[in-house]
């Protein structure tokens, strides 16, 4: 029991608190970072990829503990980031009252769209949180009242946001942010995974029909996890917009789910590290690819391998095809051969016409293999 | 009065296209389970595939008809070709995983996307149709551009030729029993899988009828524009029911009016926000979509 309590908080605990000193770091690496890792940009690069990090495992909550397959996990992260913003900007409000406000919305918006969307289960669930996302991405773009500032994207009114976390030389703030946020999703993940609901979040995502057979309401459980997932997003969505100094589109594009989707299938489905290591080495992977493709190596290849090459997208979804035929648990199924592979499980929770047996069998009462 | 017709007749042609994308996606989840985002994918080889082959390939014809109709005709045979390669190559290896399936399907909608910018750019391309396409009909004082009768007379020729091969041949009926019942109709010893690439292949057919559509309607192609088409389409094939012909193409009109009339009558987006409101009444009133009361 002592040893598990160890491993459970003492471990997170340690990393988390090693990297809190990554901006003490003076040394230069070069190919891995342009500049010194102290340096403004390098500390911007890596709480992205902490930020995606915190993002990826919000997601994962959903499609790897609970079998939820949402395409609309942005609207969440954008609702955190652009009602901050639009509060400050717009509305002339103080730091505090904005940020009450979008995690207020945030949570009343999860709540009745998860109510909806949950009347479907599987790939139309899919489909439908994609639509509810399409439609937060219409009214972006559409500018009511010059909110969004559509296209363009909207950056913050300086004077209202914490002096902490304003100008270059205090993008170690917002590095230490970025940590705390995705410490935070971490523990939150753990707590939630572990307690009862979580048990029975991870029955359903194994055999649903098992679940409701036991007496239990699926969709009210499924309801609980979306609504954890989409909240924390929300936050995470703040974070983004003091990270940017900026909300714009792409955060509410289709897109933004998929890479959150490729991020926990490249760490690993179902794991709480494997989806924040997949959402840090993704996005890191995203973001230099693309100097690998303007390298004077690539630039001197013929075209017919210089053009997917300069592409890092093309790169990452193929990489990501790769994954899902030869590693179906990811970075963290390679660590853990042997286990049963997250992906394969959440087999039974799509398919069509409900889970009549062939599952692996998973009691309610079975403690859930520590990720 | 000639506005109204105009509207009509642009949300039929709308319509039409998300008709084109939804069938295919439609079969292809009623048979296999499998949700294929790459659909938007198999749009924008078709349109590619037809722009490419009428701007490069047949630019010695002088006839604009006869190059539009060389083109989609390439672009047809690469949209199926294209799809069945993808059954064969991505879907078949995982079949009844059908988590990855999906998961495939975005790896390729994303990585499609990016080599298509990486080759022919972000930009629109202007996609050449035949003058007379441009030109407008004037019906009850409405000016309708020629290309909306094209857009819909092409959805309905493929919703009829669609019925006629599911309802009066011999794959039409293994497919529909497949939907039915895949498990019964495998074990009457029939080979269920040819089915999939042939649906596939259809799917494929059809998107890239969209695709070569969509160039003519918007005047331009573009990487995204299968994407967001694709969007819609998802919307149409909920709202209709999953599996279901007939209810895509009943919901794809519904959908393309609503749109159109709302972007108007009211402000532009908002139509798009009312088909998003109108799936979320569908779905808490009949959350199995219209597919009830119309038959495949």
């Amino acid at each position: 029991m002592k040893r598990r309590v160890l491993a459970d908080f003492a471990w997170p605990l340690a990393v988390f608190g090693a990297l809190a000193f990554v901006p003490k770091i003076g040394w230069d690496v070069p190919k891995v970072f342009d500049s010194a890792i102290s340096s403004p940009g390098t500390l911007q690069l890596l709480a992205l990829c902490l930020v995606f990090g915190g993002l990826a495992l919000t997601y994962d909550l959903l499609f790897g503990f609970t079998g939820l397959l949402s395409f609309g996990h942005a609207l969440y992260v954008a609702a955190g980031s652009y009602l901050t913003n639009i509060a400050i900007t717009n509305w002339h409000w103080g730091f505090a009252a904005a940020i009450l406000f979008a995690a207020a919305v945030g949570l009343a918006l999860s709540v009745v769209l998860g109510f909806v969307s949950l009347r479907v289960g599987g790939i139309a669930f899919a489909m439908v949180t994609l639509a509810f996302a399409q439609a937060g991405s219409v009214l972006v773009h559409k500018n009511p009242h010059d909110w969004t500032n559509g296209e363009e994207g909207l950056s913050p009114d300086y004077h209202k946001l914490p002096s902490a976390f304003v100008g270059v030389f205090n993008t170690k703030h917002l590095y230490w942010l970025a940590l705390a946020y995705v410490a935070v999703v971490f523990l939150v993940t753990r707590w939630a995974v572990e307690s009862s609901p979580g048990r029975v979040w991870q029955a359903i995502r194994e055999n649903e029909l098992r679940v409701e057979v036991l007496g239990l309401r699926p969709r009210a459980y499924k309801l609980m996890a979306f609504v954890l997932g989409s909240f924390l997003a929300t936050l995470g969505g703040i974070v983004y917009m003091l990270l940017n100094n900026s909300s714009d589109p792409s955060v509410i594009a289709p897109n933004f789910t998929l890479m959150l989707l490729l991020m926990v299938v490249i760490g690993g489905a179902g794991s709480r590290w494997g989806a924040v290591l997949g959402g840090v080495v993704y996005y890191y992977l995203d973001n230099r690819l693309g100097a690998v493709g303007g390298s004077s190596t690539v630039q001197g290849l013929p075209h017919v391998l210089r053009t997917p090459l300069e592409q890092p997208l093309f790169l990452l979804g193929t990489i990501f095809i790769l994954i899902v035929f030869f590693l179906p648990g990811g970075i963290a199924g390679l660590a853990a051969r042997g286990r049963p592979a997250g992906l394969r499980r959440l087999e039974e929770a799509i398919r069509p016409g409900g889970a009549v047996g062939g599952a692996p069998e998973a009691t309610l009462t079975e403690p859930q293999e520590g990720a | 009065m000639s506005t109204f017709i105009l509207l009509t007749i642009t949300g039929l042609g709308l319509g039409a296209m998300y008709f084109l994308i939804a069938s295919g996606l439609s079969l292809i989840y009623g048979l296999m389970g499998v949700l294929n985002f790459a659909h938007g994918a198999f749009l924008t080889v078709g349109s590619y595939a037809s722009w490419w082959m009428s701007d490069h390939a047949f630019d010695g014809i002088h006839s604009l008809l006869l190059r539009f109709l060389l083109g989609a005709a390439c672009g047809l045979a690469a949209g199926a070709v294209f799809a069945a390669l993808v059954e064969l190559v991505l879907i078949r290896p995982l079949y009844q995983r059908h988590i990855e399936q999906v998961l495939v399907t975005v790896g390729l909608s994303l990585a499609f996307v990016a080599l298509v910018q990486g080759i022919w750019g972000t930009d629109a391309h202007p996609y050449a149709a035949p003058g007379w396409l441009h030109r407008t009909t004037t019906i009850f004082g409405a000016h309708i551009p020629n290309d909306r009768w094209i857009e819909i007379a092409t959805a309905a020729a493929v919703l009829v030729l669609l019925q006629l091969f599911l309802h009066r041949t011999r794959y039409g009926l293994i497919i529909r029993a497949g939907v039915e019942n895949r498990a019964m109709v495998t074990a009457l010893g029939i080979d269920v899988r040819k089915a999939f690439t042939l649906v596939f292949a259809l799917g494929g057919v059809a998107a890239a009828i969209a695709g070569v559509l969509s160039g003519v309607y918007f005047n331009t192609i573009d990487p995204s524009q299968g994407t967001s088409l694709l969007i819609f389409a998802f919307i149409v094939v909920v709202i209709g029911g999953l599996g279901s012909v007939g209810g895509s193409a009943v919901a794809a009109v519904v959908v393309g009016l609503l749109q159109q009339y709302v972007n108007y009558y009211a402000s532009s987006g908002i139509g798009d926000m009312a088909v998003v409101l109108l799936l979320g009444l569908v779905l808490l009133a009949r959350p199995r979509g219209l597919a009830g009361a119309f038959a495949t």
